[in-house]
């Protein structure tokens, strides 16, 4: 639509506030690179999944009651009486888990294909800003129905903080509202669990404000030099992430349909009992890796008492700045990684080691899951061993030492020489 | 073609590795405790297409009301949803009367007794946890509302529980006041056997042995810890369908948009 076409009134808006070519600009002709494969459906994903927690955690928000006694009663009230309410709590319920699922396969496919090199620093650190955004939301979320895993949750995390010198007790009293986990901190835990969502929204305006400037990476990893590299967003792209989204909605619906509480914890159905401590308290599936990192540093943790950290602080603090520097290092990528080439595609040593890093992650997390006794405590210290080392010494020797293949001249050629042979 | 190799090996360590720590994982799950597992039953409820077997359920409500409820509270279920099993509005007021509640104040400001009415919650046999405690060992009977969703195992465990009352094996020494469950944690339960052959006489003639209550109110409680369920499936089995309609079209759409792309 050039602005010829444009209707007079929409063009005398367009004059005054021109968001009519904003979005021509941005969504329609917006030149994306014609090699993109299905990894690239995820962040769009991820920002539908965002709207749809928006708008069922709204509604759930005009049913429930942010207090001590009724908390776990109004959730089953929506579970009971109100109309649809089942519908709209599983979906947001799910919703949690379906979001995380997204999302650490939209970081993944990035630390795959390199996107966050030069020039996309800033588009991927906004993105693990996101992602502790993120966890902050659902963490506070799992608090509000007030059941047992949510209380206990609620009381081992909270406590995490304690061990900060100084003014470790006054966060942790701060958090709570008081001197325990209790009405005051169900009411603060409810206000922000609303109010960071928008923050959400307000980091991913960032995000595609950074994507927009120069545009997606691709699985070469190759900048798209002419017009032949690219492809307008729309039709081929709006087409593309639709079919992703209807095959996503396929695995979402089969959840919140048939296995609501797949994801969720049993215990989590008794009403919290602040005398009652459940036998194993376990985090939601998507903290399980950063959970086995935390318990990892026990006493007698090699990387912990033979080495100077011991000396300077006790070993729950060393766990607890482990786990919040496992995620704050992604900060660090663009320059941890110090290859020219992106795409790990051309960089087959580099490869090799992103497969088992990604396979350290799941074993920290099935880690993450058990109780801190017998061989999982050593599987736990090696799999949060080499995470780091991964991340410090791998990445920057390997990414400095391979030399990698070269990449294609143009992504127009590589693709052209794909469909010819 | 060496790349391809490379990879190839890359995959097949990956994926044993993931077996690996897998089978580990069960390994321990299954050391952890001495608890067995409670057998799996084929439930109406189950599967895709379950819904609830309405008789089955309808006897289960009345081993609650003539055996559990006498220590176990159902405080989230209200009568009028007694229709979910099947039950007209006559027989659901008629269930409802044979309760007493206690309402008020009215208008001289005092409490004063009246018969249940459809509304109504199903009624508590105590007062207040310490109450129920004090007349349970110690233990207060938990409420049944939610207990399928709340365990492991859901109806299964219920299931195994009810029948897994037997004698303790020699050596094992069961405290005062409890008694020994194969499919309890620990094993020591405050609760005794609750149900023993033909303890209630079914409305319908159908036997009641310790198994067939056991059933029976299993199912009964499933309803009462999920009364949508069957509207959940087959809204479920409509979404899915038209779902898979829909990306199928839209899969088509898009082959065809990008047809002329290389
Ligand atoms: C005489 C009182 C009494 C009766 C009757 C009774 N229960 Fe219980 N029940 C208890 C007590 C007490 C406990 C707590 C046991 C414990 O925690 O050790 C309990 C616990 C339970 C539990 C929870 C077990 C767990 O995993 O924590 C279930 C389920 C249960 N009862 C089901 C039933 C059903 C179904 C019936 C009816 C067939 C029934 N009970 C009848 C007293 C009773
Ligand atoms: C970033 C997006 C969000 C995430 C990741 C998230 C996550 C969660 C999680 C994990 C729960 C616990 C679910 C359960 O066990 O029941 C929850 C509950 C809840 N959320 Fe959210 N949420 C988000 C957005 C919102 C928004 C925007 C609102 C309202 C404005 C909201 C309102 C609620 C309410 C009222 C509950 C308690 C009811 C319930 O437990 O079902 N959420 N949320």
């Amino acid at each position: 639509m050039s602005e010829k076409q444009m209707h007079p009134i929409i063009k005398w808006i367009d004059y005054r506030l021109p968001v009519f070519s904003f979005m021509e600009h941005e969504l329609h002709e917006y030149p994306t690179p014609k090699n993109l494969n299905y990894w690239w459906n995820f962040g769009s994903l991820a920002g539908i999944v965002l709207v749809i927690m928006l708008v069922t955690g709204i509604v759930l928000a005009m049913h429930y009651t942010a207090h001590v006694d009724y908390a776990f009663d109004s959730v089953e009230r929506i579970m009971r009486d109100v109309n649809y309410g089942w519908l709209i709590r599983y979906i947001h319920m799910n919703g949690g888990s379906m979001f995380f699922i997204v999302v650490y396969i939209h970081m993944f496919r990035g630390l795959y294909y390199g996107s966050y090199q030069a020039p996309r620093e800033i588009l991927w650190m906004i993105g693990v800003f996101i992602l502790l955004a993120m966890m902050a939301t659902a963490f506070m979320g799992y608090v509000l129905p007030w059941g047992q895993m949510s209380f206990w949750g609620a009381t081992v995390i909270t406590n995490l903080f304690s061990a900060i010198p100084i003014v470790g007790d006054s966060i942790v009293t701060l958090l709570w509202g008081g001197f325990s986990v209790d009405n005051p901190t169900l009411n603060r835990f409810f206000s922000l669990h609303y109010l960071m969502p928008f923050v959400i929204v307000g980091l991913v305006v960032l995000h595609l404000w950074a994507l927009h400037m120069h545009k997606s990476n691709n699985p070469l990893g190759i900048d798209a030099k002419t017009d032949q590299d690219s492809l307008p967003f729309h039709p081929y792209y709006t087409i593309k992430d639709l079919f992703g989204l209807g095959a996503f909605l396929i695995f979402f619906a089969y959840f919140v349909f048939f296995q609501p509480n797949f994801f969720g914890e049993p215990d989590n159905y008794i009403v919290a009992n602040p005398l009652q401590t459940p036998p194993h308290i376990v985090p939601e599936w998507y903290f399980l890796p950063y959970y086995a990192i935390l318990r990892a540093f026990t006493a007698d943790f090699f990387l912990y008492a033979y080495t100077p950290i011991a000396w300077i602080m006790s070993a729950k603090l060393a766990g607890v700045l482990a786990m919040f520097a496992s995620i704050l290092l992604l900060l660090l990528m663009p320059w941890l990684d110090g290859s020219k080439v992106k795409s790990s595609k051309f960089r087959p040593v580099y490869a090799m080691f992103f497969w088992i890093f990604f396979l350290d992650c799941i074993v920290l997390g099935v880690v993450g899951g058990k109780p801190a006794e017998g061989v999982w405590i050593y599987i736990g210290q090696a799999t949060t061993t080499y995470y780091f080392v991964h991340l410090l010494v791998i990445i920057p020797l390997v990414s400095r030492l391979e030399r990698p293949k070269t990449p294609p001249e143009s992504i127009s050629a590589a693709v052209t020489s794909k469909a010819e042979g | 073609m060496r790349n391809n190799m490379k990879n190839r090996m890359t995959s097949t360590a990956v994926a044993l590795a993931l077996f690996g720590t897998v089978f580990l994982a069960g390994q321990s799950a299954q050391a952890a405790g001495n608890t067995p597992k409670p057998p799996a039953q084929s439930w109406s409820f189950s599967g895709m297409f379950g819904t609830f077997d309405r008789a089955a359920a309808q006897r289960g409500l009345q081993v609650y009301r003539e055996v559990c409820a006498a220590c176990h509270s159902l405080r989230l279920v209200h009568f009028r949803q007694l229709s979910g099993l099947g039950y007209k509005e006559a027989q659901i007021k008629a269930l409802a009367a044979e309760v007493e509640v206690t309402d008020g104040p009215n208008d001289e400001g005092e409490m004063f007794d009246r018969k249940g009415t459809p509304a109504d919650k199903f009624p508590s046999p105590f007062a207040n946890a310490k109450a129920a405690a004090a007349s349970n060992n110690g233990k207060a009977p938990p409420d049944l509302s939610l207990m399928v969703k709340a365990r492991i195992g859901g109806a299964d465990y219920l299931h195994g529980l009810l029948n897994g009352y037997e004698a303790a094996p020699a050596g094992f020494k069961v405290p005062e006041g409890g008694a020994y469950n194969k499919y309890f944690p620990g094993h020591v339960i405050a609760m005794a056997a609750p149900l023993s052959d033909d303890a209630i006489e079914y409305q319908d003639g159908t036997k009641a042995t310790v198994a067939q209550m056991a059933t029976d109110v299993s199912t009964f409680l499933a309803w009462a810890a999920e009364p949508e369920l069957e509207e959940r499936k087959s809204m479920g089995i409509k979404v899915l369908l038209f779902l898979l309609i829909f990306t199928g079209l839209l899969f088509a759409v898009k082959r065809k948009i990008w047809e002329d792309v290389h």
